[in-house]
Order: C-alpha cells, then structure tokens, then sequence
C-alpha cells in the first residue's frame, strides 16, 4: 500500500519538500531546546504551560471531530459520509500524532517520559490522557487500515470493524473529556476551573474539525479527482453550525457566571483577555479577533444561502476554524496563568525557537495527512486532477 | 509461625478500629483524617512564621541565603527562570484575599516569608503523572529529581507558586557549590524540601535554626504538647488560601 505514497508527480513533490523543510526547521531548533533547555520559549516560573500545551489542547479537539462523520455513517445511516469516514480517521491519525509530539516538545526531561510507564499514576489526568490518546491512535490506525484494504481488494470491511467503531465514537469523546479534565479540576487556577470546560471543548473541537474537513475537501476537489459531494458537505456545514452555536453558547454562559457572580479571581482572567489587565493587554486583540470571526461565521453559517454557497462557505469554516485556533490554542491556556495565584502578571508570547518547533509538529501533521490521504485516494482511483 | 491469614486480618482489622477511636493510638485530632500519621510516633512537622516579628526587621534575609547556600539554589537574574525555595512576597500577594480598600496598606506591602507549604493534602501530589513528588508520613511533600520528566504539571496544580522549574541550566548561577546536597539539572522541578536531610539528623530546618530573631518555630502538629502547638493555642495563625482544602502546614502568626 505505501508505494502509493511514491508516484510520478511533480506538484506532490515540492509541496512535500516544502514541509520537510518546515519539519527540518523545527527539528534543528528542537535539538537546541534540549541542549539550551525550555528557557528557550516564552514560558517562565508563572506562565508554565504555553504554545505547545495549547496546541496539544486544540488538536485533541480536531482528533475528536472524526466522530462527527463516523457517528451518522455508523448510527444513522447517513450513507452520502461513506467517502468522508476515512478522511476524518486519517485526519485523526495525524492530529493525535502532533498532539503526541507537542507533548513531549513540552517535557524538561523527554528522554525519562517512559516513566509514565514505569510508574503509572492513576490520580493523574496525565496518565490517563497518555491512555486515551494512545488508545485512540491505535484504534484508528485499525479501522482506516481495514477500510483501504478492503476498498483495495474490492470486498466489504471484516466484521470486527462495527464493534471498533462504536468503541471509537465513545474514545473519541472521552480524548477531549480527559483533556479538559487536566484542567478544569485544579483548585489553583479559577480560570479553568468550571464544569462547562469539558462540554465547551467538545463543542469548539465538533465545529473546529469539521471545519476542517470541509476545507480539505474543497481543496481536495481541486487537486485530485476525490468528490465528497454536495450533499455530505452540506450535512457536515450543518454540523459545524450547530457545533459553533453551542460552543460560543457556552462561552456565554462561562461570561455570566463569571461576571455575574462578580468574584475577583475568576473576573480577572476574563478581563484580562477581553480589555487587558493593569496595563497588560497582550492578547485583547487576538481575543476580539476571535469573537469577531465566531459572529462571522455563524452569520454566514446559518444564513442557507451563505452555507451552501462554496465560497462563502469557505469563509466560514476558515472563520471557524481560526476562530476557535485563536479562543483555545492561545487564550485558553495562557490566560489560566495571568494573573498567577497571587495576582501577579507575567505576561506570554512565543519565542520564535518555540513557533518554529511548533510550525515543524504542524509540518509533521500536513505530512502525514498528504501521504495518508494520498495512499487512501489512490486505492479508490481518485488521484489526479 | 502460627499467625494464619484469619488472624492477621483480624488483628488488621482491630488495629484500624482502635486508630478510628479518637485519643486512642493517635493524638485525637489527628484520628480519622486522611494524610494524618498513620503509627503513633510518627511526627506531623509544621511551622509557624511570627509576621510582626519578622517585620521588624525588614531587610533581613538571613533564612533565604541560608537555604539557598545550602541547598545550591541557583540565582537566576531573570525573573522568568527564577527557581525559588523560601523567598519575600508582598503580604497582598501571600494573601490575596486579605486585603482591601480600608485595610492597612502598610502591612499590604510588607514582605511574608513563603516556602512549600508541605500541604495535608498536597494538590502537587496527585497530578504528577511519575509519581516523583509524594507525601511522607511526617508531612513532608518530597521530589525526585532524577524521575521528574518535567511535565509541570505540578507547577499548575500549587496554588501558593511554591514550585519551580529548571528553564535553564542551574549550574552556571551557583556562587559557590555545597558538596553535601545535589545540583539539579535542567528541565526538572524543585522545592522546600522542609530540610529533610537534616530533618534525618534531628536537627530542625535551616530557615528556623538560622533565623536570628525566631522569627520561625518548627514542631511536630500532631503532638498537643509540643511547643508549636502551645503557640499555635496562643495566638492567632493565618494560613495562605485555606479555603482550597490543601490544608497548608505553614502558620503565619499575626
């Protein structure tokens, strides 16, 4: 099957040099942080998590999404998701792969990370995310595999892959609950602190992967004979918009209790985000950027002439997309540490040592997603233009 | 031997019923709660930190260059990649919740004494994904440096910013090097380790022992008669966030 990986085409390769580019970029500046250290980031005594935790956060939340195209395929029957179901286990594969990677970027001493292994911990949500997340890998790498091969041999997937998908609708779930859970049940930090985190993940990762997905897919429709059909992006633009009206429900209801409730410490953060903190007010524009893009998109996604329309469809699911990048893969984490437990501020931004390595984990992801995808079109005989 | 399983189990049994007795077994305020000495003559350390006193003396440092020369704690100019054992908070920030508009804001400003807490019920504890910081039976929350991956979660979970992380290499910050304690290397987390080395020689931590106007009083909790709980009796002790359930096991005697 890998040797569909290597063919005649000269648009496949460059654009794969240009991401084992970023890939070697990352990697050289990544072997300067375990000589130098994590001194290298941004991070500091008070702001001890970052751009890497935060990256693991969102991708967990696009791993998630899979199961927005295998749940009606499987549960409900949706047959018009039959082509999509392998696209988003792959899309799985490779984002559960970065969030793997983006962990262990952000570990002081990487080369003992087997002692989660040697010394496991089930008080820790770190361990059990170190669970979820493998489990789920290895779940997918079992159902896309069985599905190319079946599609190669033209005969119907075995049996065993009904049960393993139900058990991957449910894992899927349980990757981005953990994942809250490393967060919203620490007494330290107020900000993180509040039962809706784990719902409002699932929600943001329910719009935010989908988004993606239809993405892919248009561009795929350009670059390759792979057609997912009006119908099927059209069911999932329904999802991402009832998805992204739930999450920034949630977010609302997060502004209530918050601000209604008046305590200080849970204020705090919110200010800081929104309108700056006693003068520190770093990331104020990202965050309103954010909200600008998340009334955007539903402007445009529940208006049915803007959702079906592909170009305006685009635009939404770029607005999504981004939107919900900005809201989870920079505010979220950042603002649970300013200001620290004792009302100081430190602020955050990424060194650029830090971008690089994470571009390179993003180049990793993009690798695998086109080689994965590639493989799986080619059986189908859906390459080339 | 003639102790068959039955009869161990019994007397393990027995053995718990007699701990859940309060005054019997162990000091009575201590039977039944969780993290409390489990053998009888286990110590339960503690300290009390007399605030008035210690601000009388304002530029007085003497605890924190003890413990640092002692214990090759680096000093790291950038703030960003302090490491910190015992060092100054303002009191507002040691007890954000104690201040206000009307209150003093000359104690607002004045410096607290703040170390690792040596919780009863230590948030740092339970997240490490290793198992590199636990508990002890006398209350001290210890660390490994050589299983910590450097993950960092327990910097998250400490709601007192007790812990700190080796952003960068420690050696290169060290004036002189203590042969007699470890160095750290980078990417691993360190605390107060409430001078558990000497702690094995009976002698009382560092800070305590150095502080020139006992200012610091360190003692076993559990012991009713000891005289940190005389003075824990006294007078009256703050301790930082108590409302977080970490049961903090350092006193601030106001």
């Amino acid at each position: 099957m890998l040797e569909k990986a290597i063919s005649n085409d000269r648009r496949y390769w460059s654009w794969v040099a240009v991401l084992v580019t970023i890939i070697g970029v990352g990697a050289w500046f990544y072997f300067r942080q375990l000589q130098v250290g994590l001194g290298i980031t941004g991070m500091s005594r008070d702001v001890s998590w970052g751009f890497y935790i935060a990256q693991f956060t969102f991708l967990v939340g696009v791993a998630a999404s899979a199961v927005m195209v295998v749940l009606p395929y499987y549960l409900h029957d949706v047959k018009v998701f039959g082509k999509l179901t392998i696209l988003g286990e792959l899309l799985a594969i490779a984002s559960v792969t970065m969030c793997l990677l983006f962990v262990v970027a952000d570990l002081g001493q990487p080369q003992r990370m087997l002692n989660m292994i040697f010394h496991p911990s089930p008080k820790s949500i770190l361990f059990w995310d170190m669970v979820v997340l493998n489990g789920y890998l290895v779940i997918n790498i079992l159902l896309s595999w069985a599905a190319i091969r079946a599609e190669r041999r033209g005969e119907t997937p075995p049996s065993w892959v009904r049960p393993v998908v139900y058990l991957s609708i449910l894992w899927a779930v349980s990757i981005h609950t953990v994942t809250a859970f490393i967060y919203s049940g620490l007494a330290a930090r107020p900000f993180w602190m509040t039962a809706v985190l784990a719902p409002r993940f699932l929600a943001s990762a329910f719009a935010a992967g989908p988004a993606l997905l239809i993405l892919i897919c248009l561009v795929l429709r350009r670059v390759s004979r792979f057609e997912a059909g009006d119908e099927a992006l059209s069911k999932v633009s329904i999802i991402v918009t009832y998805a992204m009206g739930i999450n920034v429900f949630f977010i609302l209801m997060e502004l209530f209790t918050v601000f209604y409730s008046n305590i200080p410490e849970h204020m705090e953060h919110f200010k800081y985000l929104y309108v700056g903190l006693e003068g520190h007010h770093r990331l104020v524009p990202w965050m309103w950027t954010s909200a600008f893009l998340a009334v955007l998109a539903l402007f445009l996604l529940i208006n049915p002439k803007t959702r079906t329309n592909h170009r305006t469809l685009t635009v939404a699911c770029l607005a999504v997309f981004f939107s919900i990048w900005i809201d989870k893969g920079l505010g979220m984490v950042v603002a649970g540490f300013v200001p620290n437990p004792m009302g100081e501020i430190t602020e955050y931004w990424p060194s650029l040592p830090e971008a690089l390595i994470s571009l390179g984990i993003y180049g990793v992801g993009a690798l695998m997603v086109t080689v994965l995808y590639r493989i799986a079109l080619s059986v189908r005989g859906e390459l080339g233009a | 031997m003639s102790i068959d399983r039955r009869f161990f189990f019994k007397l393990a049994g027995l053995t718990a019923l007699v701990a859940e007795v309060p005054g019997v077994g162990v000091p009575a305020e201590n039977a039944g709660k969780k993290g409390a000495g489990t053998t009888p003559d286990t110590p339960r350390w503690g300290m009390a930190i007399d605030l008035p006193l210690c601000h009388e003396h304002p530029d007085c440092g003497v605890c924190m260059q003890a413990c640092e020369k002692a214990h090759n704690v680096p000093s790291i100019p950038d703030p960003r990649h302090e490491v910190k054992w015992i060092w100054k908070e303002e009191f507002s920030h040691a007890f954000p919740a104690q201040t206000g508009r009307y209150l003093s804001s000359e104690l607002a400003e004045k410096p607290v004494m703040v170390l690792c807490n040596h919780c009863d019920a230590p948030a740092c504890v339970g997240v490490c994904p290793t198992q590199a910081t636990w508990k002890r039976e006398d209350g001290v929350v210890m660390m490994d440096w050589h299983r910590c991956i450097g993950c960092r979660y327990c910097i998250v979970a400490c709601p007192y910013g007790s812990r700190s992380f080796n952003w960068v290499d420690p050696s290169g910050y060290l004036a002189e090097r203590n042969p007699d304690f470890p160095t750290r290397s980078t990417g691993v987390v360190e605390k107060c380790n409430l001078c558990e080395e000497r702690l094995a020689e009976n002698k009382t931590p560092l800070c305590v022992e150095t502080c020139p106007h006992g200012a610091m009083h360190f003692g076993d909790l559990s012991d009713p008669k000891s005289p940190l709980r005389k003075l824990l009796d006294e007078r009256f002790a703050i301790r930082r966030k108590p409302g977080l359930g970490t049961e903090p096991q350092v006193y601030y005697l106001v």
